[in-house]
């Protein structure tokens, strides 16, 4: 919301105050300033005050209110003027090419000289004819032959708006030779209104603000109204089918308008908070709406008097009708749903209520009577409506807040009178009023338990009901033994009243907070001591769920890989890519996103592996090797119920196992065997006992594909995939990778582990080569091998994989590099040898083995 | 034979003095305190000389031969010395040549900006409460103090899930903060004692969504972090205290915190805390869009709906809540301009982090 500072001080005097200083303290009360554009008024001098700024200020002895009292045609130009200007010292003559002068060139003095904005040589203003906002300094030239130094001014070069079509006409009234900045100098705050702050989207509401943050008085308006001719009670009837969906509607008729373009100040006001100004009719309802906040609609009195040829006009309001077609004035037709509530006569619909009228009774250059409405719309409604048909308006952003129904009785009034002000127009006496469904005021005690206990101050219930009343709460003197609550504890309540321009005031423990918001705010958050927490440290319970996984995140980093985290939502089909070409596809149910932003955003993950492939091929051109890890969600639907959400480990690694140095020109790739070097580093930090027995899995090469379990429960699988499925990756180098259940592994992780002593004594180090069928697993020899060594045997290293003619074809030779140790004393090599002709025994015996010569 | 071995201790030195390697010294030991040397010749011609004249030339052998042991210990030392020093003179590196590259791993950026207020609000009592993604409308939003089409709402738009539920109030969505596990942990926690539930002091971070299009300042998905405490003498003041205090941690001890008022559905009052920006001091920069302040999170006392729905009576219990997008932070500290980044996972990206 867009408010000149000009117009705030009509109801509030703060015309001593910096701008920024309103600006702070209405930022620090909850009406955040996002921005501040200056429109004449001295920009700050220092830039820490903390705002975004904009604009220019206009000097003083530079630009001045002037007047012109003929427009003569230039002698060599047929689109320049050549203007008699009196500047409240001097005449001047001054060039223009300004369009809306044409209509007065050549005819002499004029009856009626027009008041303009005049800009002296040197001032400094916007350039018309740029693009954007570029300043410049008026120099003294001459334009075909004819001297310029000074100019008359569009509101684009003074930076009130874009318009730079032609020169500013200012009131007749403006008086000539006052600077300009005095005469309308101003400054635009640009005001976010919070949800809660219904009653601020307005100049009264932010000028109530600033009277109860600086305890000045509020200047609120008046609404005496001078009436004449018939009244309106006996043309118009009003029914109201629903009241919770309006629980107020008032109407208002004022005859014999005269539509006209509104007072220029009225139409600057409107263009500086970003509002067409269209005419003295509809611009009272605009400016109403923004001085009040109550918006308002107006339709043409006599059109609806013709529909009813002649009858009384009845009004009424329902919802609409499935089917029901509506022309908004934007000329588009609506398809109407049961959610929207229409505004309606004898023969339909006349406006969508509360966001937008009817094109057929629109007011139009032609209108001669108005019938005003204002009304109180549940925002609930409203909110659906306009979200319905994208129709984001002014009145629907008041309404969608929740406006009290009080309000609709003062916007009435303040606009008739502003409508007769400006259009010449009589109000006719009565206004009527159907009024089903009052709020009931919001009433709470407040004592000064109660500001300690939230607040942890003191403040006096006298400076209390000082700062609620200037917020207009209503608050009952003296106070009252409280109602609930400890009568012996000494404790008096204050009883307050939430007044009826607020709706978000609610009752009993929430109403007090409600108030001790208002009291914060207007105590000053700044004011209120910062304090350690008193309270006991509550009992402390850890995430061991959390802890855990981060030991995974960390093992992982150390051992060289690279943590990446993706989005969460993807597609089907991304996923499928974790198949080959054929492979059949599992019916995976997925969460769906019923509003995707994109269709390739349109579901929640089955898998982390494919979100982290996918990052792997994003980089695949950035790096020699990719060594990737993720850790995260997965999403299983559950129907009605919440998904399951259980947590996955994936891993890929591609590319040169060592990357490249200036003196070894390693090209081997990774394989296999890293990726399960790395899990098995991982297990062992984790301190968990895996085995590996070989797997299937579609995506996976058919012959390096393994599973990891832990006794019999699995805990993923891992390998090189298929060479098609790294293909679809953008791979044709071996792609390793792994998907594990990280739920599994982290039930798995052990309480404690104890450490084993480590011998003083001398080892005894032996190799032994076997020679065994290339079908055994080597895992089957070396667990023979440490069964069979038992305690003595501290370590079996397989340190060579040989196949050659000299084996036989079908045979393999694994040798193993053995330490023995006792942790008792020192073995002798009778105590060696025995142990190794048990072990080559049992190789012999059981595997099939033959010792390698 | 005196006079002998006086000539044969000078000849050998002399020799020695001309030697310059290794091969040399060792011909010359042979030659000079071998077996068949000169000197020891003498030894075995011992055998021949008088009675008187033995142990004079016995002595004067000896001691020649303990020099000449001796000046060849020296000089072999010598000529190592200068061997070394002419190995370590030829042994010059390139320290300029690039070490060579190991394959270094890496926590991804968000985890370790986590992990560092996780630590902070740690040591400060916070424990972590971790709770799901998908959510009920009900703990998104209703138990939250936000009833359907509330105006609260629109300030966070909202990915909903598609489960062919047709009441709004029974919708799935993806969580839009944090604070449903608010609600979760007020209600695991007052379970264990209904009549007098156990005070609350935790962080609840976790990865939450909004209806956004990806752009270089808006993300569909980002981390946040809030704080819940509950208790029976927690006070605004408590609130500005304790999240002062993090703020100094986070961001050094002559950090500035502002309050000012703001509105959330599930706290009241509802604050806004900025902090000076850290990186023009507060004189203002593009950083901190000429503010000097930068937003850095929400706060509030906990709404009484909200601890109503939690299992905590409003009337006993008061407690302060606050929330926090630490990517953003993150993008504050390290100058990151273009949001998308975080999840890119662009390895040249990630890698700077460490
Ligand atoms: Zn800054």
């Amino acid at each position: 919301m867009k408010l000149p500072i000009s117009w705030i001080n009509e109801f509030v005097d703060i015309k001593d105050l910096p701008v920024v200083e309103v600006a702070r303290l209405l930022t620090s009360a909850g009406l955040e300033i996002d921005d501040i554009r200056f429109a004449g008024l001295p920009l700050p001098e220092r830039d820490d005050h903390g705002f975004k700024v904009s604009g220019i200020a206009w000097e003083r002895e530079k630009l001045v209110v002037a007047e012109i009292r003929a427009v003569e045609p230039h002698p060599n130009a047929d689109r320049l003027t050549l203007c008699e200007l009196f500047d409240g010292e001097t005449v001047h003559s001054v060039l223009t090419g300004a369009p809306n002068l044409y209509p007065f060139k050549g005819q002499g003095k004029l009856p009626k000289p027009l008041k303009v904005a005049y800009a002296k040589e040197g001032a400094t203003i916007y350039d018309g004819h740029a693009e954007g906002l570029v300043l410049t300094t008026l120099k003294r030239a001459k334009i075909r032959g004819v001297d310029s130094y000074s100019m008359v001014c569009s509101e684009k070069e003074l930076g009130i708006s874009d318009e730079h079509e032609g020169i500013i006409f200012l009131d007749d009234d403006a008086p000539a030779g006052m600077p300009l900045a005095d005469y309308m100098g101003d400054a635009v705050l640009e005001i976010s209104i919070l949800p809660n702050q219904a009653r601020n989207t307005s100049v009264l509401g932010i000028a109530r603000e600033l009277a109860a943050l600086t305890g000045r008085a509020l200047k609120k308006p008046t609404y005496e109204l001078a009436t004449s001719g018939a009244a309106l009670t006996g043309l118009v009837k009003l029914e109201i089918s629903t009241p919770e969906l309006n629980p107020r509607f008032m109407l208002g008729l004022i005859r014999n308008v005269e539509i006209a373009p509104s007072p220029a100040w009225v139409q600057r006001r409107l263009r500086l908070c970003g509002i067409r100004a269209i005419n003295n009719v509809v611009d009272a309802t605009n400016y109403t709406m923004l001085e009040i906040g109550e918006p308002l609609h107006a339709f043409d009195y006599d059109v609806l008097a013709a529909r009813t040829s002649g009858g009384k006009v009845v009004i009424s309001t329902r919802a609409a009708r499935p089917g029901e077609k509506l022309t908004t004035l934007d000329g588009v037709e609506r398809n109407l749903t049961e959610n929207n509530v229409l505004v309606c006569d004898a023969r339909g619909a006349l406006s969508l209520a509360g966001v937008m009228g009817g094109a057929e009774s629109e007011v139009t250059a032609s209108s001669h009577s108005i019938l005003l409405e204002a009304a109180a719309w549940n925002f609930i409604n409203i909110r659906k409506t306009a979200n319905q048909h994208n129709l984001p308006s002014e009145a629907s952003y008041r309404f969608s807040r929740g406006i009290h129904p009080a309000l609709a009785e003062a916007g009435l009034k303040r606009c008739l009178y502003w409508m007769a002000q400006w259009s010449g127009g009589q109000i006719a006496p009565g206004i009527v009023d159907n009024y089903p469904l009052p709020p009931q005021p919001a009433s709470v005690e407040i004592c000064p338990s109660d500001i300690r206990r939230a607040l942890g101050i003191e403040i006096p219930l006298e400076k209390v009901k000082d700062m609620l009343e200037r917020l207009e709460f209503t608050c009952a003197w003296p106070p009252t033994s409280p109602d609930v609550g400890d009568s012996t504890s000494g404790d008096v309540g204050l009883r307050v009243t939430a007044p009826p321009i607020r709706l978000d005031i609610g009752a009993g423990v929430i109403g007090v907070a409600d108030v001790m918001e208002e009291i914060a705010r207007l105590y000053g958050y700044d004011n209120i001591p910062e304090t350690r927490l008193a309270d006991p440290l509550p009992p402390q319970r850890g995430n061991p769920a959390l802890e855990a996984e981060n030991r995974v995140r960390d093992s992982l980093a150390r051992l060289g890989l690279q943590e990446i985290i993706t989005y969460r939502m993807t597609a089907p089909e991304a996923e499928n890519k974790l198949l080959p070409p054929g492979a059949p596809r599992p019916s995976l149910e997925y969460v769906t996103l019923a509003n995707p932003i994109a269709p390739e955003k349109r579901v929640l993950r089955r898998s982390v592996l494919a979100s982290a492939l996918a990052i792997a091929e994003k980089n695949a051109r950035q790096r020699e090797s990719l060594a990737l890890y993720e850790i995260g969600a997965v999403y299983i639907p559950q129907g009605k119920d919440l998904p399951l959400e259980p947590r996955r480990l994936a891993i890929v690694l591609n590319g040169k196992r060592y990357p490249a140095a200036w003196d070894a020109k390693v090209g081997v790739k990774l394989d296999f065997y890293d990726l399960k070097g790395i899990l098995e580093a991982l297990m062992t930090s984790l301190h968990l006992g895996v085995t590996y027995a070989p797997a299937e899995h579609p995506a996976f090469h058919p012959g390096k594909c393994a599973a990891a379990l832990l006794g019999s429960t699995p805990l993923g699988v891992f390998g090189e995939l298929h060479p098609q499925v790294a293909e679809n990756y953008g791979f044709n180098t071996p792609l390793l990778a792994a998907d594990f259940d990280l739920e599994a592994i982290l039930a798995a992780l052990p309480g404690g582990y104890p450490i084993e002593p480590v011998s003083e004594y001398p080892p005894i180090l032996e190799d032994i080569a076997v020679i065994v069928d290339e079908a055994l697993p080597a895992d089957r020899v070396e667990a023979l091998i440490r069964q069979t060594g038992g305690k003595l045997l501290e370590s079996a290293r397989l340190f060579d994989v040989f196949r050659g003619e000299q084996l036989g074809a079908g045979k393999k030779s694994l040798a193993y590099a053995l330490v023995y140790r006792s942790p008792e004393g020192t073995l002798t090599d009778k105590d060696a040898a025995g142990i190794r002709s048990r072990i080559i025994k049992r190789l012999e015996r059981e595997l099939d083995a033959k010792l390698r010569g | 034979m005196l006079e002998k071995l006086n000539e044969i201790e000078k000849a050998a030195l002399e020799s020695l003095a001309a030697i310059a390697d290794e091969a040399a010294l060792e011909a010359w030991r042979v030659a000079n305190v071998g077996r068949s040397s000169p000197v020891m010749s003498v030894f075995s011609q011992m055998g021949a000389l008088s009675k008187e004249e033995r142990p004079l030339v016995g002595q004067r052998a000896n001691q020649v031969k303990l020099a000449l042991e001796a000046a060849f210990a020296e000089k072999q030392s010598a000529l190592k010395q200068a061997a070394l020093q002419q190995s370590l003179a030829s042994e010059r590196l390139d320290i300029s040549l690039p070490g060579r590259p190991l394959r270094a791993g890496g926590l991804h950026p968000a985890t370790q900006n986590l992990r560092r207020i996780l630590a902070i609000l740690a040591e400060m009592g916070f424990q972590v409460y971790t709770s799901r993604e998908v959510e009920s409308d009900e703990y998104n939003f209703q138990l939250l103090n936000i009833p359907p089409y509330h105006p609260a709402r629109e300030m966070q738009d909202t990915f909903y899930i598609d489960t062919g539920a047709s009441d709004e109030a029974e919708r799935q969505v993806l969580r839009t903060h944090t604070s449903p596990g608010q609600i979760r942990a007020m209600r695991q926690f007052s379970a264990e004692n209904p009549e007098n539930p156990p005070e609350i002091r935790i962080a609840l971070p976790g990865m939450v969504y909004r209806f956004e299009q990806i752009t270089a300042r808006s993300e569909v998905q980002f981390n946040q972090v809030e704080g819940l405490v509950v208790g029976k003498n927690i006070t605004f003041g408590d609130l500005k205290g304790t999240l002062a205090e993090f703020v100094r941690r986070m961001f050094g001890r002559g950090a500035k915190t502002r309050f000012r008022a703001s509105y959330f559905p599930f706290t009241e009052p509802s604050a806004e805390m900025d902090v000076e920006c850290f990186v023009c001091g507060g004189k203002g920069c593009g950083v901190c869009k000429k503010s000097g302040w930068l937003e850095i999170l929400g706060c509030g006392m906990v709404h009484p709906v909200v601890l109503q729905n939690g299992g905590y009576d409003p009337q006993k219990y008061t407690g302060f809540a606050f929330g926090m997008g630490p990517e953003r932070q993150l993008m504050l500290r390290h100058k990151i301009e273009d949001i998308r980044y975080i999840w890119g996972n662009d390895l040249r990206f990630l890698e700077q982090f460490g």
